[in-house]
């Protein structure tokens, strides 16, 4: 009756219990030796500095996928404010560009802008006269996680301002009226108004952008594959090398389950705080 | 009208700065594109001295992107048709049809979408290699139809929900049987969710990069954006060649996006919101 589920069980569900049956599990991925380790794989993720240490990259990510774009994304709306602008389609239309380009193309155009000799960012500051500010930005031990998160953030924020500009559409004009009479700022508008009435909007964009930071895998691929040094790792690169380049399956698999949890986690959690809020309306 | 324009003069500023930010990266990989090495040197945004295809032609036979292409199509194609035809069922059954157990099986295909690949790529690695798939062009089909439909399903069902339920009795007075009723009578009004469907599921498979790294090794079978990434180990330093070929890859979505920007948006927007 329904070959769509089907389909969705073989090649999407059924994997996903097979990764967490697989973590505990000590596999090199083709022998037929697999040794029942119970929490062993749990065991050394938790005091493994590479995995530590790219988890956390993945939360400084966090700042560069939500909390920026988050930012530039309610500024610019409540700049732009409510009321139709002409035009406002020809500029949408623009702004979501970066979202509908393959990460990889994203990362061929941005590792050309930071490219230390004749990319666009270091020609400019030399003609600037801030030759002394010029970086091999991908190269560099401490700018190159930022750089690449500056990426991320160039892709998220148009997204997270034209989901937020929908959003205030919506507000009842009244509010504001109503609130401008009492003598509130346009700050408190904001803050009072404009932000708690956009707050499903902005769990939306928080739900998205953090799963974003969290799975990244293609544009640090393509950017950095985690270099220089360990500076760019993500749990997605460890994930990839541990399971298809050094036969370490059941390992992969027990990263894989964390990051997994830790996805659905906190989009259950973000859901929940969205509909108790709107439900206390 | 002069206060008119005083309030709309500082919004169209803001806006066209924030533009200029996304266009300007775009713009630089066009005329580098069209460009030699020497000119590429000179300057970032200059113009080209002739616009020669030469680059393009050069990724398109040397670097075989025109076989990249041809997978892609193949496999976005394939994946489009079968999930958004196995997604309106999924989707009719679950908003329509007294299915049994819908209780238990919704939050389970909502986790097939959240999860990040990751979660599925190791198994999903070993199975099609022991079906023998491993390295055949159903290695990127198929998997890629497992996920599109869990979105898929959750995207039809709340259509199907939605749908006049008036119409849906008249049609069984009328001895319409349930798969008359879903292509006689739902199927015609189902045209905007599914023009949004089909665009979001065509440029996630466009786009998709873990899943066609790992499971295809040969050269042949690569698709674009994998094409593209061994294409940039290979001449990193060639901005021309690089810019033409990252041309190749984004020009049929930036294409397909223009075409059908309100659906796409739309349910980029709607879509996370239901998600």
């Amino acid at each position: 009756m329904l070959p769509g589920l089907l389909v969705y069980f073989v090649f999407t569900f059924i994997p996903i219990l097979e990764t967490v049956r697989t973590s505990f599990y000590r596999w090199d991925g083709f022998s037929s030796q697999k040794f029942f380790i119970g929490l062993g794989n749990y065991a050394r993720l938790i005091t493994d500095n590479v995995f530590l240490s790219a988890f956390f990259h993945n939360l400084v990510f966090i700042i560069f996928y939500c909390i920026i774009p988050i930012l530039i994304g309610l500024t610019l709306a409540s700049l732009l404010g409510r009321g139709k602008l002409p035009g406002m389609n020809f500029f949408r239309t623009i702004l979501f560009l970066p979202q509908v380009i393959s990460m990889v193309v994203v990362g061929v155009i941005w590792r050309w802008i930071f490219n230390p000799t004749f990319g666009p960012l270091n020609l400019a500051l030399n003609a600037l006269g801030l030759q002394h500010l010029t970086r091999a930005w991908l190269g560099d031990f401490t700018l190159a996680l930022p750089a690449v998160g500056s990426i991320a953030k160039w892709v998220e924020y148009g997204f997270c301002m034209i989901l937020f500009l929908a959003g205030i559409q919506r507000i009842p004009e009244e509010y504001y009226e109503a609130s401008s009479l009492d003598g509130a700022s346009s700050f408190q508008q904001l803050i009072h108004i404009t932000i708690p009435s956009l707050r499903s909007e902005i769990g939306v964009a928080m739900i998205t952008t953090i799963v974003a930071a969290l799975r990244v895998f293609d544009l640090v691929y393509v950017t950095t594959r985690g270099g220089p040094g360990n500076s760019t790792l993500v749990a997605g690169i460890v994930i990839y090398r541990a399971a298809f380049l050094q036969n370490q399956t059941g390992y992969a698999a027990a990263m894989a389950t964390v990051l997994m949890l830790i996805i659905l986690a906190i989009s259950l959690i973000i859901g929940h705080f969205q509909s108790r809020n709107e439900e206390l309306e | 009208m002069s206060l008119h324009w005083k309030n709309l003069l500082p919004r169209y500023l803001l806006l066209t700065l924030f533009m200029l930010t996304v266009l300007i990266p775009f713009s630089g990989v066009v005329l580098s594109a069209f460009k030699t090495d020497i000119e590429v040197i000179q300057g970032p945004f200059s113009l080209p001295e002739t616009w020669r295809l030469d680059n393009f032609i050069h990724a398109w036979q040397v670097g075989r992107f025109n076989i990249f292409f041809k997978n892609s199509v193949i496999v976005a194609v394939t994946v489009v048709i079968m999930s958004v035809f196995l997604s309106i069922l999924n989707g009719y059954a679950f908003g329509v049809l007294p299915l049994p157990g819908r209780k238990w099986l919704f939050p389970l295909i909502l986790i097939g979408y959240m999860v990040p690949l990751e979660a599925v790529i190791i198994p999903l690695y070993q199975f099609m290699d022991a079906l023998h798939l491993r390295d055949t062009i159903w290695a990127l089909i198929l998997p890629q139809i497992g996920l599109s439909v869990s979105f898929g399903t959750l995207w039809m069902t709340s259509f199907f929900e939605n749908a006049p339920q008036e119409l849906i009795d008249a049609s069984t007075i009328d001895g319409c049987n349930r798969w008359q009723t879903l292509w006689l009578v739902l199927w015609p009004l189902s045209g905007p969710p599914v023009t949004t469907l089909i665009v979001l599921i065509f440029m996630w498979t466009w786009n998709e990069f873990l899943l066609a790294l790992v499971l295809v090794q040969d050269e042949a079978l690569r698709t674009l954006p994998v094409g593209l990434a061994f294409f940039q180990g290979k001449y990193s330093a060639n901005i021309p060649l690089l810019a033409a070929g990252a041309l190749i890859v984004a020009l049929p979505t930036v294409l397909i996006y223009i075409f059908f920007q309100r659906s796409f948006i739309q349910g980029m927007l709607g879509g996370s919101v239901k998600g």
